[in-house]
């Protein structure tokens, strides 16, 4: 097991410590729901929704029992139920968090406020744009690049692999964890200012290739974030990695991604060796 | 042109750089007493003497450098077109030599030596 992983399943266990000490049981919660229709230009109002929930019950869970017997007009983006594919974001009691990881049990008060994330341009209810979030992310190039890699469909039989050992995946292998959920995003102080600042997680996926031993475009990396709008442009308010449901550190990313920029730490990024796997 | 990261580089390095001689400034302020220090004839005296005046010379060009460039990144922030990224640079870069040129003038002026 991997030093990240346990750090991983520690975090999980307090979590859950936390949470046991800290629950609320209530038989019922009132769910405040931004609505809005932004093309059809309406103002945004709050309607309110009395849900009976359960221990277990999710936010997400309580959302989806009010759009199924109360309003069917919620617009609302959800998919996994499970934290897994990032779709549920939005602001819960004002902070942002996955709805399907949140447990009404573990908020306070008897008001449940749902927002659309901030820093993400509005579409209806709680649905917003995650167009330049996304773009952000791919002109970060997140994938290994190395011209050693056997790309060529007819070598496709080489059955090559890249050995990296366990200490090599531990550099990047939390910053892995990414959903692409847009929490990070929302969060940054910094975004909320500056449109042209790629944000946390593009960065942290940009860290997160260039201390991948695979990839052989770790100069090029650099070069994408060392801009006027790039990751200097980082306060580190430390918000992006405190909201993160996955237990990524983006801050944490950027900060050694600007110590490789400044030279205080220097690369001894060792290239992964490229081995036959069919000779073994 | 710099890259970002050479800016920021300065940036750091300048910050770190004043913090010294600043303290110095200040501490110098301290070897007599404070309304003393101030008088006019304790100033000129400070100006003609060439270490210090070299001492005040490298607070005006640190602080103009760190000073300006914060103000470059707090502007660049504020609205995102290659227009306004233009604009604050030059208007940044001519402050920062304007107060250099000017406080070096005075310092100059101050120590006795003759502009020509």
């Amino acid at each position: 097991m991997t030093e990240t992983i346990e750090k991983i399943e520690h975090l999980d266990k307090k979590r859950a410590k936390e949470h046991k000490e800290k629950e609320i049981l209530r038989s019922s919660v009132t769910l405040k729901v931004l609505r809005a229709n932004r093309a059809a230009g309406e103002p945004a109002r709050y309607d309110t929704y009395e849900v009976p929930v359960q221990r277990s019950t999710t936010v997400l869970d309580a959302l989806l029992w009010a759009k199924q017997s109360k309003d069917h007009s919620i617009g609302i983006r959800y998919s996994c139920r499970m934290a897994s594919c990032g779709s549920c974001g939005m602001k819960i009691n004002g902070i942002p968090r996955l709805a399907c990881y949140t447990k009404v049990s573990e908020l306070e008060g008897s008001t449940i406020t749902c927002e659309p994330l901030a820093n993400f341009p509005h579409l209806r209810d709680l649905v917003t744009d995650f167009s330049q979030f996304f773009a952000h992310h791919k002109d970060m190039k997140p994938y290994v690049q190395n011209k050693a890699a056997d790309l060529d469909p007819s070598q496709i039989t080489k059955l090559s692999e890249f050995l990296q050992t366990p200490e090599d995946v531990d550099k990047f292998l939390q910053f892995s964890y990414c959903i692409k959920c847009g929490l990070c995003y929302s969060a940054c102080p910094t975004v909320a200012m500056d449109t042209r600042f790629p944000g946390p997680q593009a960065l942290g996926q940009a860290y997160r290739y260039f201390a991948d031993t695979r990839d052989g475009a770790s100069k090029d990396r650099l070069d994408m974030v060392d801009e006027k709008h790039g990751i200097f442009r980082c306060h580190f308010a430390g918000s992006c990695s405190t909201v993160c449901p996955k237990g990524v550190d983006p801050a944490l990313g950027i900060q050694l991604l600007r110590g490789h920029l400044l030279g205080f730490s220097k690369s001894e990024k060792k290239a992964a060796e490229l081995k036959d796997r069919s000779k073994a | 042109m710099l890259k970002e990261s050479q800016i920021m580089k300065i940036h750091y390095m300048t910050g770190i750089a004043a913090l010294f001689v600043v303290a110095v400034h200040i501490l110098m302020r301290l070897v007599m007493p404070y309304n003393l220090s101030l008088e006019y004839d304790n100033v000129i005296l400070n100006y003609h003497n060439l270490p210090y005046a070299v001492l005040l010379e490298s607070i005006l060009v640190l602080i103009a450098i760190h000073g300006f460039n914060g103000l470059r990144i707090i502007l660049l922030e504020m609205r995102q077109s290659r227009g306004w990224e233009g604009f604050v640079t030059v208007v940044t870069i001519a402050a920062m030599m304007g107060v250099i040129a000017y406080g070096t003038r005075t310092i100059i002026v101050a120590n006795g030596l003759s502009l020509g």
